[in-house]
């Protein structure tokens, strides 16, 4: 029993204890689960260890045991630094989403924060999981708080966005359980692990058909998901209409299970089909950076807005990590993260002044600076963070997603780099139409300043930014070490372009990075 | 020699103020401001005075930033020659403006958030010029656009000052669009950021004399240069950045932040140095530039916009400099710009500040009798900037004049017209505040000396300031070239300055009814200038309305929302025949979906069974 086992066992527990409390008692219901949250994050932490004084490529935190015998389908499940940080931030989210509806939600409480319970524990799982089945089980598993969070406790049409949600990623994930199942046949086995080792050591092998089918697949489900260009319509609908908490969720880590599945499986497994299809799928993710931002740029709603600059950014995401260069996996991954904490903030902050003035449109505020000064600081960074400034997280995450797509290719660059621009425009637009000018009676009166509760909320997602974009080795060390076992697996580094002339600065380097470097480097020169 | 120190004071003073500003007295925020601003100035001496000589930079690295693959970028800072002189400047009128402030803040509201954010200006633009890479000088870069933004829109209940704010902060992401790419370039090629290795390799590559890989680097570095520095075709924040408070204007839109281009191009010389074309490129959009909005210049009547437009003028001067090779004389002329013009306008805050808000020039006049003390340091920066002899304008002007003529003579007469026209229109200006009757129904008084005090420090800068010998200081880094230069080119600026006073007093002072007749004469003229050209009007329909209203009816209302979604739901509709049976399902109860969760996962691995068991 790991700690990793305990991790995903609690939020199970709770959703089960939280089932039995009485419905009756709102006040016990909500510090159970925020209690319960909280231990669940605290637990998470102790997944840094390993990575405190070294940086494991492998897995930690490894449980393999049989769950069912026939068909073989494993307990299996393990951290590795692609992992790491993602279910780290799906444990600090959940209390934080959990204390955006302390007030917020008030009829059926017992069965929102159950919900919420039970999507934490499905999240963690779709991270942890390396057999296939396991994972495809999780993966289902989160649809369905999710479905009810909208469907349930979501704005006036609800039920069109959450079935429209539902629709979207049960199609795709349905053509996923088709090629877990197809490649269970080919490889007598629902391990990742073990699949990996055998299409290493030659196994077992794809014709070249058989690779792209397989890879189109999971590919379709995971670009569902994330969502990628032209393939992300049910988005804008399901954040609209979703509590704040699901929007948070859905937003900051749900995406992420997308991209997290491009990395882990797509790439890992069929690393051939991935390259040779990158040159589409990038000119999809730059459309995604570019069409996202101009649409976010003329939306009337403040959570469209949101949702649209959700496609642009997470096109930074599949533009990374179809790159195939280092600088490109790392910037994806720790855009992952970035886009986590800001997106989720502003989501969040979108709901604070839902609260308070009961409209999500843009043109029902205005002057907001005037009545509650902090709440505008704390959107003013977290705007700032989403917007790629530095010092703040973003900036690393698309400066690296982008100077890694410059080694391959700079006309990929160049457009890329157009979103940069644009996401100052729909932002700044924001903020002033919101926050500046002066301020309404009816806005005045309904918009007192931050509470406590909301302060704690918020803070931590600000202090955060301000950590992951100054400090930034603290958070990169453990990604990078498994990114380059993905891109050793790719073949397809470009890696020599980076070298030229530039060995990596004495006093500068990681000691224990440097070493995964130089492997590499060996990795390279051998062939 | 800890220079992390430099930096961090006004860090500390912005969290202070920033966090705590609300509840403290003024006088604690006064403190807290200018005394950060005041120990970092000091340990700017104390450092350098430690360093000495200087004869090769001091490098400090404090941690790894970002470490991806090969590529490792350090928080790394530098102080070599160069740095020193932008320590000096940006420290030394920091301090200044900061003190100033105080005076001229006293009765705004948002006290606090005005100092926290000026301290935080000062922050980055300390960061920006100690930078030791490139990424780490480009946080610097858009961390001082980021207080330029905030600082615009300071009076954020306007709109004006909002929309002015959003437009700086955008028209500058488009030069650090260059910027950034630039980087990208220089990481594949170089496969660094660090000055001392990118500038390092680049010194032993040939000079390019077609378009190769150092010129696309340099011509976006200049992309993103004409974006800070306001140049010509992103010059048109800067007139609209008048809208924040005037001691903003003086220190970040006139002193420092804007001159952050020409730092940058004099810090990437050796890589400029082997791209001629982009050289020549920098130099043509600054002559361009300074021409330009010196014409400009000519007809405002707002005192701020005439500064404004002299400072993007000023700006091309600079980049005429280090276009043809004389990147100590654009240095130097950044230094000295930085004396007057921070002074020019100032001097214009106290003006505004005795007329109670006044700002066009058309009720000002005969104010040299009600605020001497203003006035005289006001004319101390107007013959700075005319050039007129001995003055720290004339010193560094003169040399960019020189090297110009060295590099294409025809750009020296440009610039020397320019001249003329600038001593001109800054003289207009001064005449119509302080000569003739006073036009308005204020009561003048003279500023407080914590307001003036700053401007005679200013005017002792601006008037002596050119025996400051910059170019000897920096000739390790910049050799100096002795030009063979007739005396009539080298004393033609100085007629051309004295000419555009005369003019200026004649048409202003002596004669002003012909400058009215001549501008009816000239009414179509008149009009295109005084409307600056109809720039703005022809970027908002050529650039910004087509991709907003694009943007909404064909690609929000059209494809996402008409065509997408059209064949999502058409699809969707089919399946609403077999919804209407599985409607049957969904009851409402949790307790319902709960089970079926459970019933549904058991037959998924039922049929998984069945489907392995078959194999």
């Amino acid at each position: 029993m790991t700690l990793l086992d305990v991790l995903i066992a609690l939020p199970l527990a709770g959703f089960l204890v939280a089932m039995l409390l009485p419905a009756g008692n709102h006040a016990l219901i909500r510090r159970f689960t925020l209690g319960l949250s909280l231990l669940i994050f605290a637990v998470s932490l102790g997944l840094v260890g390993p990575y405190w004084f070294a940086h494991p490529s492998g897995y930690v935190f490894e449980t393999n045991i049989a769950w069912i015998n026939s068909p073989a389908i494993r307990y299996h499940v393990a951290v590795d630094g692609l992992s790491l940080w993602l279910i780290i931030l799906t444990t600090l989210l959940t209390p934080i989403s959990v204390l955006c509806s302390w007030k917020y939600i008030d009829k059926r409480v017992k069965e929102f924060f159950a919900f919420i319970l039970l999507l934490e524990f499905g999240l963690i799982g779709v991270f942890a999981a390396l057999d296939l089945f396991l994972f495809y089980v999780f993966w289902e598993v989160c649809l369905v708080p999710m479905y009810f969070l909208i469907g349930v406790w979501g704005h006036d049409r609800r039920i069109y966005a959450a079935v429209k949600f539902f629709l979207y990623t049960m199609a795709a994930s349905v053509l996923m359980l088709g090629a877990i199942i197809y490649l269970y046949g080919r490889a007598g086995t629902f391990d990742y692990t073990v699949i990996v080792s055998h299409l290493q050591s030659g196994a077992l092998s794809f014709s070249r058909a058989e690779e792209f089918w397989l890879f189109l697949a999971f590919f379709v489900a995971f670009a569902v998901k994330v969502p990628l260009f032209p393939l992300h319509t049910w988005l804008p609908d399901a954040h609209v209409e979703a509590p704040t908490a699901g929007s948070i969720m859905l937003a900051s880590v749900m995406l992420k299970m997308g991209t997290y599945g491009l990395l882990r499986y797509c790439v890992m497994l069929f690393p051939n089909a991935a390259h040779e299809n990158a040159g589409w799928i990038v000119v999809l993710a730059i459309i995604g950076i570019v069409y996202g931002a101009l649409v976010a740029m003329v939306q009337p709603n403040m959570k469209k807005l949101v949702a649209y600059s959700s496609v642009s950014h997470l096109g930074f995401v599949v533009l990374g990590i179809f790159s195939f260069t280092q600088p490109g996996f790392d910037g994806a991954v720790y855009q992952m993260l970035n886009h986590g904490v800001s997106t989720g903030a502003l989501f969040l902050l979108v709901g604070f002044l839902y609260e308070r003035r009961h409209s999500l449109e843009i043109s029902a505020y205005g002057g907001v600076a005037t009545p509650a000064p902090q709440l505008a600081a704390v959107f003013m960074i977290s705007m700032l963070a989403s917007i790629g400034l530095p010092t703040l997280n973003n900036f690393i995450g698309e400066y690296l997603v982008l100077q890694g797509s410059a080694l391959v290719n700079f006309h990929w660059t160049v457009f890329a780099a157009i979103g940069v621009i644009l996401s100052a425009c729909y932002m700044l637009w924001l903020y002033q139409r919101v926050f500046f000018g002066k301020t309404p009676d009816d806005v005045a009166h309904h918009m007192p300043d931050m509470t406590v509760r909301e302060w704690a909320a918020a803070l931590p997602l600000i202090a955060l930014m301000v950590w992951m974009g100054t400090f930034t080795q603290s958070f990169i060390p453990p990604i990078s070490a498994t990114n380059a076992v993905i891109l050793a697996r790719t073949k397809a580094n470009i890696e020599t372009q980076v070298k030229r002339g530039a060995p990596p600065a004495p006093d500068g380097s990681h000691p224990a990075a440097h070493t995964v470097l130089a492997s590499l480097e060996e990795f390279f020169r051998a062939r | 020699m800890n220079l992390w120190l430099i930096p961090v004071f006004p860090l500390a003073g912005f969290l202070l103020n920033g966090i705590f500003g609300r509840r403290f007295p003024k006088a604690l925020i006064n403190a807290v401001a200018v005394g950060s601003v005041a120990l970092s100035f000091l340990w700017v001496l104390k450092t350098l005075s430690g360093l000495g000589s200087l004869d090769t930079a001091h490098t400090e690295h404090y941690f790894t930033w970002i470490q991806s693959g090969a590529l490792n970028i350090g928080v790394d800072f530098a102080v070599d020659r160069l740095t020193a002189v932008m320590l000096m400047v940006v420290t030394g009128v920091g301090l200044l403006i900061h003190t100033y402030a105080i005076g001229y803040m006293e009765h705004e509201g948002g006290y606090y958030r005005f100092f926290a954010y000026l301290n935080l200006f000062m922050f980055f633009m300390l960061i920006l010029v100690l930078a030791e890479n490139f990424l780490l000088l480009f946080v610097g870069w858009e961390g001082v656009g980021l207080c330029s933004y905030l600082l615009i829109g300071f009076y954020f209940t306007e709109q004006f000052a909002t929309n002015a704010g959003n437009k700086a902060f955008i028209v500058n992401r488009i030069g650090d669009f260059g910027f950034s790419l630039a980087m990208f370039l220089i990481v594949r090629q170089f496969g660094s950021l660090d000055f001392a290795r990118v500038f390092g390799a680049a010194a032993a590559l040939p000079v390019e004399t077609s378009l190769g890989g150092i010129t696309i680097i340099c011509l976006l570095l200049l992309l993103g240069a004409t974006g800070k520095s306001a140049q010509i075709p992103l010059y048109v924040w800067l007139p609209d950045a008048m809208a924040g408070p005037t001691p903003v204007s003086a220190l970040i839109h006139a002193a420092t932040m804007v001159t952050a281009g020409v730092y940058m191009i004099a810090r990437s010389s050796s890589l400029f140095l082997h791209a001629p074309i982009a050289m020549d490129t920098v130099a043509v959009i600054g002559l361009a530039t300074a021409f330009f909005a010196a014409t400009i210049g000519l007809l405002q009547n707002d005192i701020k916009k005439v500064f404004a437009y002299s400072t993007v003028s000023q700006l091309g001067y600079m980049f005429l400099g280090v276009g043809v090779g004389a990147f100590s004389a654009g240095i130097f002329h950044l230094m000295t710009h930085a004396f007057f013009k921070a002074l020019l306008f100032l001097g214009a805050g106290s003006v505004i500040h005795a007329l109670g808000g006044e700002q066009d020039l058309r009720h000002m006049g005969g104010l040299l009798k009600k605020i001497p003390i203003t006035a005289a340091t006001l004319f101390a920066a107007g013959v700075a900037i005319a050039g007129l002899p001995f003055t720290s304008g004339a010193a560094s002007k003169d040399l960019i004049l020189e090297a110009a003529y060295a590099h294409a003579p025809w750009m020296y007469w440009v610039a020397t017209l320019t001249a003329g026209m600038t001593a001109f229109y800054v003289f207009r200006a001064l005449f119509l505040c302080f000569l003739g009757d006073y036009r308005g129904h204020h009561h003048p008084h003279e500023a407080p000396f914590v307001m003036w005090g700053p401007l005679a420090a200013l005017s002792v800068l601006s008037l002596g300031g050119g025996f400051l010998s910059v170019p000897r200081w920096l000739e390790p880094m910049f050799p100096i070239h002795e030009l063979e230069i007739d005396a009539l080119i080298r004393y033609l600026p100085f007629a051309a300055g004295f000419l555009g006073i005369g003019l200026a007093y004649f048409f202003y002072v002596s004669r002003p009814q012909i400058a009215e007749s001549l501008a009816s004469s000239f009414s179509g003229l008149y009009k295109l200038v005084y409307n600056k050209y109809f720039v703005d009007e022809i970027y908002d329909a050529t650039v910004v309305k087509p991709t907003v209203q694009g943007s909404r009816t064909l690609l929000w209302r059209g494809f996402d929302a008409g065509l997408i979604d059209g064949v999502v739901n058409g699809v969707g509709a089919r399946a609403r025949g077999v919804g209407s049976i599985l409607r049957l399902l969904q009851s409402g109860s949790i307790r319902a979906y709960a089970t079926w969760i459970v019933f549904g996962s058991v037959v998924a691995l039922i049929a998984i069974g069945l489907a392995g068991g078959a194999r």
